[in-house]
């Protein structure tokens, strides 16, 4: 144990990289950590498919006539974005990657409460997204990722049928991540480390999994019924047999609007943990933000309406919705101010992870902002199904949850490679990232406002201006995400080693090697204090005092 | 290419939408350069510079600067519910003087009606100055009726007749959208709603062919469909009498009491047997699959002239 590699670091028990080095090694494993490195890859895969199908919808839309697919392929290339993206990018993407990796790192546990059900899920995931695949190489499917009646179960000539049946296993793997995260936090903490000492990205992905459990059966509800109605012609919401195309909408989005708090929850945890260790600050208002996590899954089950101000649903029904919808903002807004808080007083440095974090409170400020908007009934009614609801969710979804995802990304990279990127390259795409955003979705408010509507194949010529802004931007958001592919990929062949703690952040699992070793800790560690233990109040903060020579940081690991 | 991005402002919605639209713009200006502020001045003064220490700073009193940006945003929360609310509970009912225009939607078309029998297709021209309460129906899958000009949206949902009124104050051509997403042809789903002076849309129906209105096709329905053989006052069978009916409120025989308004009307078209009246045995036959979903509507327009009748109007 003494010996020590060329670079002076102790060679240590083979990490959970080295443990096996064969196919079966990972495609058999029940190692949190590889689970979580298993999804990253189909992750990343979905990513690229549904980016490339973005990528063609913002080609054709840059010049108003429907010149370069038919419209047809049109409608199959904006649904299969929005089925891929939905389900098989932003749901899994921070509770399936980085929590599966982190999770039982964070609360110092050796692994999930159900190691075979969280590889298990793993596949099902697989199977569920290959459905989905089958169904977009055999000829795609045409109805939106909403999958609205009775167009998708009584007019659609698509697979429709295949399409479902993906998302719909898809969600079993959903739910028994969910369910895994709630009993691995109830069961497997370490000693010491009480419920309000849990770090806020514990908290989130938590919330994220009651929400999981409870609303993705809906889901499942909903898919069925539709696929029973083109199967076996049940009239369900056949109005000629005496269904009610309405009421697919009100079980849709009883699963799809606290789906949109599943895509965002665990995106609060991760910038909280990003935030707090490069102000080097406590969290500001620690329990309001556990209560605002909980209050906004709680509260997210109950503004479905709001998706239907103009379907024909009562005037006082909408009401109720507006109401609940405008509540909502309250925990949401806090959290804005409280993450704005937590750098007062701080000793701030711009590692990338910390660049992408600040990013997202802007983006989230302006998706939330927009929300109020949509909230409201009569501005709802001109906006609704317009490029203004599509701008809107795109701030929360890919402003806010990517740039998420990317923080969480690059602040753990160390730990979960054990190697350092090119920080240069890495603030560069971040802040390209932030500007592509921008640049593309911005000009999709103000063509919401001038009326456009979503799904248009063709427009008229009065909305060019604003398509080709947006379809420019989206270039540039397309460079800026292939740049991590890149540097990220280099690191872990050219990249210094990180040490075990590059950013000398305070939670559990920088407490361990990087990469962690296969059962995660030596001797469990034990809980003492309060999380984001950066500073005392009473003391003056010591740990990176003056010191900014970043990149030699980890030297103070060498041990 | 056009840099303007306020579309055209063509009815009194419109008008009010705008204020509470840059209302709310206002705000949000407001919040983001708040939140802006904050984030880029802490960045700036608490930043880790090499060879400084770091700085400090007063305590803040967390729980109190918390309970304030509570507060106060439930208070814009809730202002901006109430604000906008008013607005959308008075534009819920029509006036009672609205024209009635009826569209019927299709895969890929709009297909209007107007209250003289006038038809027109992916068109419609309406005067300013009057109401115009539009009602909807769809022959397939969920349309929605979206004139941007005039800031109104309504989903045409099958199996049920939707409304949606304005009243135009600006003459010109605007464009109908359809908003809800409707199959391969929904892009091109689009028509024009011209608006015009009262006189100069008096001289164009003028020169238009005069069209069957929806009630007088009705009519012809109510006979040829066979409803005039029980419904009709000379008729033998005990079938309930029409006239008068439409707005009553009708004691049903299971004990409740159901308003006889277009919905009743339709279902009890197609499906008799669900809400009988009280006092009548459930003989009346089905309709579905016999009647298409226009004849329908034209068979409720005419029994609402029924009662307008009654009233003796």
């Amino acid at each position: 144990m003494s010996s020590t590699d060329a670079e002076g670091y102790i060679a240590q028990e083979p990490d959970y990289l080295g443990a096996g080095h064969t196919v079966r090694s990972w495609l058999l494993t029940t190692d949190h950590k590889r689970i979580g490195i298993l999804y990253l890859v189909t992750l990343l895969f979905f990513f690229l498919i549904g980016g490339a199908a973005a990528t063609f919808i913002r080609l054709e839309l840059a010049t108003p006539p429907g010149d370069l697919v038919t419209a047809d392929t049109y409608n199959r290339l904006f649904t299969l974005h929005g089925v891929i993206m939905v389900w098989f990018f932003l749901v899994p993407a921070v509770p399936s990657t980085l929590g599966n990796f982190l999770l039982p790192l964070a609360i110092g546990a050796r692994d999930m409460a159900f190691p075979k059900l969280n590889l298990l899920s793993w596949y099902i995931n697989l199977v569920g997204g290959l459905l989905a695949l089958a169904a977009l190489l055999l000829g795609g499917v045409d109805t939106g990722w909403t999958f609205y009646t009775p167009y998708s179960s009584l007019y659609s000539n698509s697979y429709v049928t295949l399409a479902a049946l993906g998302v719909f296993i898809a969600g079993f793997s959903t739910i028994a991540t969910g369910l895994n995260f709630i009993v691995t936090v109830h069961t497997q903490r370490c000693e010491g480390l009480t419920w309000m000492r849990l770090p806020l990205f514990v908290w989130a992905l938590y919330a994220t999994s009651m929400v999981i459990v409870l609303a993705t059966p809906a889901l499942a509800v909903a898919l069925a019924m539709v696929v029973m109605e083109r199967v076996f012609a049940l009239g369900l919401f056949d109005p000629a047999q005496g269904g009610d195309p309405i009421l697919f909408q009100h079980i849709f989005w009883f699963y799809s609007h606290p789906a949109v708090y599943i895509m965002i929850l665990p995106g609060f945890g991760v910038v909280t943990e990003v935030l707090t260790c490069f102000s080097r600050r406590k969290v500001f208002g620690y329990e309001a933000m556990v209560f605002a996590i909980l209050g906004i899954a709680l509260f997210g089950f109950f503004v479905w309406g709001h998706h239907m101000f103009v379907s024909g649903q009562s005037a006082y029904a909408s009401l109720i919705f507006s109401l609940l919808s405008f509540l909502i903002a309250i925990p949401s807004a806090i959290k804005v101010f409280n993450w704005s808080a937590t750098l007062y007083g701080g000793h701030i440095t711009f590692e990338a992870s910390m660049l992408y974090a600040l990013g997202f409170i802007g983006l989230f400020t302006l998706g939330g902002l927009t929300g109020l908007f949509l909230a409201s009934v009569p501005i709802d009614v001109h906006m609704h199904d317009t490029y203004f609801v599509t701008a809107h969710f795109h701030y929360i979804m890919v402003g806010g949850m990517v740039s998420a995802f990317f923080a969480g990304l690059h602040f753990w990279w160390p730990k979960i490679t054990g190697r350092m990127y090119s920080e240069l390259w890495a603030r560069l795409a971040a802040l390209l990232m932030f500007l592509g955003f921008n640049f593309t979705f911005f000009p999709q408010f103000i063509l919401g406002y001038m009326g456009m509507p979503r799904r248009y194949h063709s427009y008229p010529d009065e909305f060019e201006m604003w398509n080709v802004l947006s379809s420019a931007g989206a270039v540039i958001l397309a460079v800026a995400y292939l740049m991590p592919f890149v540097y990220l990929g280099l690191s872990v062949y050219r990249g210094r080693r990180a040490g075990d703690n590059p950013w000398q952040a305070r939670g559990l699992e920088w407490q361990t090697a990087s990469p962690p070793p296969r059962e995660n800790f030596g001797p469990l560690p034990v809980v003492t204090r309060e999380p984001y233990d950066y500073h005392r109040s009473d003391e003056e903060p010591s740990a990176r005092e003056g010191d900014l020579d970043f990149p030699n940081r980890s030297d103070t690991e060498t041990r | 290419m056009n840099w303007s991005i306020t579309p055209a402002q063509a009815s009194t919605q419109a008008v009010a939408f705008d204020q509470l639209f840059w209302t709310m713009v206002g705000f949000s200006l407001c919040v983001v350069t708040l939140v802006g502020l904050l984030i880029f001045v802490f960045s700036l003064r608490f930043r880790a510079r090499t060879g400084v220490p770091r700085k400090t700073v007063a305590t803040l009193e967390s729980r109190r600067v918390e309970i304030f940006w509570t507060a106060a945003t439930a208070f814009f929360a809730i202002f901006f519910f109430w604000y906008t609310s008013t607005v959308s509970l008075d534009a819920v009912e029509a006036p009672p003087d609205a024209m009635e225009y009826h569209v019927e939607a299709k895969q890929w078309m709009w297909k209007t009606r107007h209250p003289s029998g006038v038809r027109e297709i992916n068109a419609m021209h309406v005067p300013t100055g009057r109401p115009v309460t539009v009602f909807l129906n769809s022959q397939d899958v969920i349309h929605s009726f979206y004139v941007p000009a005039f800031r109104i949206k309504k989903d045409v949902v099958p199996g049920r007749t939707s409304t949606v009124w304005f009243e135009a104050t600006e003459p010109g051509t605007y464009p109908l959208f359809c908003t809800e997403y409707c199959g391969t042809n929904h892009a091109v789903m689009t028509g024009e709603v011209t608006v015009m002076e009262p006189a100069a849309y008096a001289r164009w129906l003028e020169t238009r062919a005069e069209g069957e209105t929806l009630a007088a096709e009705g009519a012809r329905l109510f006979t040829s469909a066979g409803c005039s053989g029980c419904h009709a006052e000379a008729s033998d069978v005990h079938a309930p009498p029409l006239t008068g009916l439409f707005g009553r409120d009708i004691p049903l025989e299971d004990g409740r009491t159901v308003t006889a308004d277009a919905a009743y009307i339709r279902d009890a078209i197609l499906l008799p047997e669900r809400d009988v009246a009280a006092g009548y045995a459930p003989i009346m036959p089905n309709f579905t699959g016999i009647l298409e979903d226009g004849e329908v509507e034209a068979l409720v327009a005419y029994i609402r002239t029924l009662a307008l009748e009654g009233e003796g109007r």
